[in-house]
């Protein structure tokens, strides 16, 4: 077995005011792993992660960073991670280029170091040519580079990030992909969170789902989709409304503008849905999956719940 | 290097950069206040109150004043700069790296040294416009500079661990330490006072490092040397300790 980049046992946090964000969680990625985080708003998502990153107290349990313990062993521990925080954490007032130097500095890596490290990371995202500006003339999608540069500069083996592509353009987004691809190609374990479902789907190989402070599934992702039992589809048509719409087969959901939804249970293809439009007398413009696959999954698994749930589960 | 010097250099530079970058929030206004204060008590009413301890009214409160600017910069250094980082979250860059807390505390105090000492230089020279400066033991200013520059810039620290809002950060300096700066002694000796306000005055720390500084400068002072020193030191050490126990909890840094 490889050795365990983080190792989580019996986590819990009771947060001041009562909140029981996590019920004991136990999670373990491996090194060289890409895991994928998933759960909906106020899952415990960011608590996992800030106490691993010893911005928040646990209440219990015991976590491990590249087998380094954090309670007898923080030191070495924080030395091999890098953090992406969720919010915006740097001084706004700072320039773009000291803060990745005074970052590594508080690693203590030597100034020049520092310098070339900084360049290295500032160039790879993009932001070489803000060096010298305050941070707060970035825009939100810089904001969000200059943090994830910010958490390399001292070159950790594991990389959290939570929520690193949040409010970042599509064109941006699959640069930075890349870029997670490549750093994870080189070495680097990294854990991801997102509520971009086809982000998780196209870059990790595992995933783990948690809901309301417990997780619900930790499993690889080719095996979680192998649990997908049915897919929805979306297909625009031409003529034959009324009949679609006295249709008595619940799987069928008429939508405005000319669409209708069906669903296909795992096996089934698509030939029936075909031939029954075909009988209708119905012309199929289009058809599209309803959500990629993940998301379709994520939802059958969180939704059930969130259905009782009167805060309701957003993704 | 060694890796935790290097933190502390980053910290000390940082903090010196910020401190000098906003200059004319931070070194200007107490170069003008203090000034002031020079014309009026010095130059306008100083002459007219006559000596006290043998010295010209402005030579007796140029110490007093060179303290209460160092005390003042000093304590607002690290409160504000504290207290901001806590604000923008930017403390993190610090929570999440291998720094062990009494390199952050040092480096904290460090940079409020750096402004108490660089406020107090520029009121320094400042005096030179209005008054000969005395030197009666350099060994005393100095020490005492930098041991008063610590402590306040210990409480400080305290003070941003603990503020929530803006305001938390206003109320010590205005409430605590400016009344006790005026009433320690920065404007006259306390032999002018009756006995009960004498007695009263000898429980304000401030009065015990005004004096001592005064002593550095004049040779006059109106307590002993050594408890001014054993007094300042204590204070240093009680406060050190409590500062590194919040930073240990994480009080108002990590829920
Ligand atoms: N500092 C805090 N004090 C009190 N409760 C908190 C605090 N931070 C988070 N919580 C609560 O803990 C629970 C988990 O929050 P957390 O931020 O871990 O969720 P998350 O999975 O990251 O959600 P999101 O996707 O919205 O970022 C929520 O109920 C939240 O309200
Ligand atoms: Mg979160």
């Amino acid at each position: 077995m490889t050795q365990a980049a983080l190792a989580i046992r019996g986590l819990t946090k009771t947060y001041g005011n009562g909140v029981n964000a996590l019920q004991g969680i136990d999670l373990e990625v491996s090194c060289g792993d890409f895991f994928a985080l998933l759960g909906p708003n106020g899952a415990g998502k960011s608590t996992t992660l800030g106490i691993v990153s010893s911005l928040i107290n646990k209440t219990d349990g015991q976590v491990s960073v590249m087998g380094y313990d954090l309670d007898t062993q923080r030191e070495q521990a924080k030395r091999n991670l890098g953090v992406v925080p969720q919010e915006f954490n740097f001084s706004v007032f700072e320039k773009v280029g000291d803060i990745l130097v005074t970052q590594a500095g508080y690693y203590g890596i030597p100034a020049r170091t520092a310098a070339q490290s900084a360049e290295k990371y500032l160039k790879a995202l993009g932001l070489w040519d803000k060096r010298a500006e305050q941070a707060r003339h970035l825009s939100g999608g810089m904001k969000r580079r200059l943090m994830i540069a910010r958490a390399l500069v001292h070159e950790p083996q594991l990389l959290i990030l939570d929520e690193p592509t949040a409010g970042v353009d599509i064109e941006l987004r699959r640069g930075m992909w890349q870029f997670f691809t490549d750093i994870n190609r080189e070495g680097k374990t990294i854990i991801l969170t997102t509520h971009y479902l086809e982000e998780a789907e196209a870059l990790c190989r595992n995933i783990a789902i948690i809901d309301k402070g417990r997780i619900l599934e930790n499993t690889s992702k080719k095996s979680l989709l192998a649990k997908l039992q049915q897919e929805t589809y979306v297909l625009e048509f031409e003529g034959g409304n009324e009949r679609l719409a006295r249709l008595p087969d619940p799987r069928w959901t008429l939508r405005e503008n000319d669409t209708v939804e069906v669903v296909i249970r795992k096996g089934e293809g698509l030939n029936a849905v075909f031939q029954t439009l075909e009988h209708l007398g119905v012309r199929v413009n289009s058809i599209r999956p309803k959500s990629n696959r993940l998301e379709e999954l994520f939802i059958h698994l969180v939704g059930k719940d969130a259905k009782r749930d009167a805060q309701g589960a957003t993704i | 290097m060694n890796g935790r010097w290097i933190a502390f250099e980053t910290i000390v530079i940082k903090e010196i950069r910020r401190f000098l970058r906003i200059w004319s929030q931070t070194l200007l206004p107490p170069a003008i206040t203090i000034s002031l204060y020079f014309v009026i008590f010095g130059n306008l009413i100083g002459p007219r109150i006559g000596e006290m301890h043998g010295f010209n009214y402005i030579e007796f409160i140029v110490p007093g004043l060179i303290m209460m600017s160092v005390i003042t910069n000093a304590y607002a250094n690290v409160v504000s700069s504290f207290f901001s980082m806590k604000f923008q979250h930017s403390i993190e860059e610090l929570v999440v790296a291998p720094v062990p807390n009494h390199v952050i505390l040092s480096g904290y105090i460090a940079g409020g040294v750096a402004r108490g000492l660089c406020v107090g230089l520029i009121v320094t020279l400042l005096s030179l416009f209005f008054t000969n400066l005395h030197v009666h033991n350099l060994g005393v200013i100095v020490s005492i500079v930098i041991l008063t520059a610590i402590l306040f810039s210990l409480g400080g620290f305290i003070n941003a661990m603990y503020a929530t809002k803006f305001d938390d950060i206003s109320i010590v300096p205005t409430f605590v330490l400016t009344p006790l700066t005026y009433l320690g002694g920065v404007f006259y000796s306390i032999d002018l006072l009756p006995e009960f306000w004498q007695n009263l005055s000898l429980i304000n720390p401030i009065l015990y490092m005004v004096n001592a500084f005064r002593f550095g400068l004049l040779g006059v002072s109106d307590i002993p040397l050594g408890v001014a020193y054993g007094m300042i030191i204590g204070f240093v050490v009680v406060l050190y300790v409590y500062a590194l126990l919040l930073l240990k909890r994480g009080v108002g840094i990590r829920s």
